[in-house]
């Protein structure tokens, strides 16, 4: 029932993204700066991308959404299929705006962990956009919100852990910063692609320790179990918070 | 069929609504008026549960409505402003709801037949004006007939012709022994087919009397003028 209303509003929604996707990813991707480009584009873009979107989406959907609660549906799964939708179709944009021509000009097992931890990036952000847009009903406070977490997790992260390195740097902090590296998804990519891309200089310092831990298969299935509860944990607190929603 | 039992809700300071008890019967056509911010539409929310009400309940058929969701299968909503997502046309919104209600029942087309909206099928929700939108909401409240409509500022909006086709399909569902409850400001638009009104004020419900005796109290044939002496008392 609700799979139908997902997919189809979804999919004129995917069609009107991949238009803009993909004019933007291809148009970085013609300045051919490769594979570390590309890493950049989506360690940056694509979480701000996904979580802009999802909120504006969301406000706008408002009043939708209150016609949907109206019918007989279920919060939670209104509220899931909005997320799935949104999921998949920026997932989509994302495999078809960056995955074709990584596919085409990079097609290894780094090129697909670019493209998996892509797509785990964007279902992340879509999590906690949703969040965001669920707790705040202000449009502009929530959009603010969500620019305020993408600062958080693409900038002031870096900084908060070079300070808290430089704060302790007589205290043997290797095993503590793979716990804190957890806290950020978006370094946790960086982290596990840039181990396989072997390029010790590109590694920011947060990265540089992590050699031993994230080099094995064990680090590896950790990071991405840690990605996979970055989807969890704020979906269930998204929908807990809108069951109980006045809308 | 809907009874509110004390139903309270606050937004922070504000009493929405406070402390009131409702009871709406089948082949009713309740009107409820009051001016702005009076708690109208968040009444309507709570029954539809888009609100949970902080204290009291509301049931349904005899059925308590929260946690419940599949009593909204017998209701029809129509919204005061309808916004949908901007890329789909009226066709797919009309075969979206089909699919949620995925209903056997025979359609209630009268709406889309008397609006014309039939010409209008491939039409995106973005491009149609603001009347047009209502008349999708308004068809799509009624497209399966439900036995109860709950229908928020119906006419505002719509022009003179398109809001005579609503008040006649109000009629006649009230005749068919459904429930319709309406919000309004636009008094004499609904004079002739209002049975009860519920007047609020603040949150609070101020009275809830069938036309006839409203009539008879203030010695006022208009709904409008009843209402106006209504209020100078309470002023």
């Amino acid at each position: 029932m609700t799979d139908i209303l997902r997919s189809r509003i979804m999919i004129i929604y995917t069609i009107v993204l991949l238009a803009t996707s993909l004019s933007l990813f291809s148009l970085e991707d013609n300045a051919n700066k490769g594979l570390l480009s590309l890493l950049n584009i989506i360690l940056i873009i694509v979480p701000l991308f996904s979580l802009l979107f999802s909120t504006i989406y969301i406000y706008n959907s408002a009043e939708f959404i209150e016609l949907l609660v109206s019918q007989p549906l279920q919060r939670k799964s209104i509220w899931l299929s909005f997320s799935v939708g949104l999921a998949i179709s920026l997932s989509m944009a994302f495999v078809i705006g960056i995955g074709v021509p990584v596919l085409l000009f990079q097609f290894n097992a780094i090129g697909f962990l670019l493209l998996i931890v892509g797509i785990l990036l964007t279902v992340i952000f879509v999590a906690i956009a949703l969040w965001a847009a669920v707790q705040i009903r202000d449009k502009a406070k929530g959009i603010g919100l969500a620019i305020l977490l993408w600062m958080y997790f693409s900038l002031l992260f870096d900084g908060f852990v070079l300070f808290l390195l430089f704060q302790f740097a007589d205290y043997p902090l290797e095993k503590p910063m793979i716990l804190v590296s957890a806290l950020n998804p978006i370094d946790l990519g960086r982290i596990l692609i840039l181990l396989q891309l072997d390029i010790s200089a590109m590694m920011g310092y947060t990265g540089a320790i992590f050699k031993d831990f994230f080099g094995t298969i064990a680090g590896v299935t950790i990071a991405f179990i840690t990605l996979t509860l970055w989807i969890i944990i704020p979906l269930y607190f998204s929908t807990h918070k809108f069951n109980r929603k006045d809308l | 069929m809907i009874i509110a039992n004390n139903v309270t809700k606050q937004y922070g300071k504000l009493k929405a609504l406070d402390n009131v008890s409702v009871t709406c019967n089948k082949g009713e056509c309740v009107i409820l008026i009051g001016p702005n911010g009076s708690g109208k539409t968040t009444l309507i929310k709570c029954i539809l549960g888009m609100a949970i009400p902080d204290s009291g309940f509301i049931t349904f058929d005899k059925k308590n409505i929260n946690k419940d969701w599949a009593y909204r299968a017998a209701i029809g909503y129509m919204p005061q402003i309808g916004k949908y997502p901007e890329n789909m046309t009226i066709g797919q919104l009309l075969g979206m709801m089909k699919d949620i209600r995925n209903t056997q029942q025979v359609l209630d087309e009268d709406l889309i037949v008397g609006f014309k909206l039939n010409s209008l099928l491939h039409k995106r929700m973005g491009t149609l004006s603001g009347g047009t939108t209502q008349k999708v909401s308004a068809a799509l409240a009624f497209l399966f007939n439900p036995a109860v409509l709950i229908l928020d500022e119906p006419t505002a909006g719509l022009d003179p012709i398109a809001s005579e086709i609503l008040k006649e399909k109000i009629i006649a569902e009230k005749d068919n022994g459904k429930l319709i409850l309406v919000t309004s400001h636009v008094l004499s638009d609904l004079d002739d087919l209002v049975t009860e009104v519920i007047y609020m004020q603040e949150g609070k419900l101020c009275f809830h009397q069938s036309i006839e005796i409203l009539r008879q109290n203030t010695g006022e044939e208009k709904l409008a003028k009843a209402i106006a002496t209504i209020m100078l008392k309470n002023a």
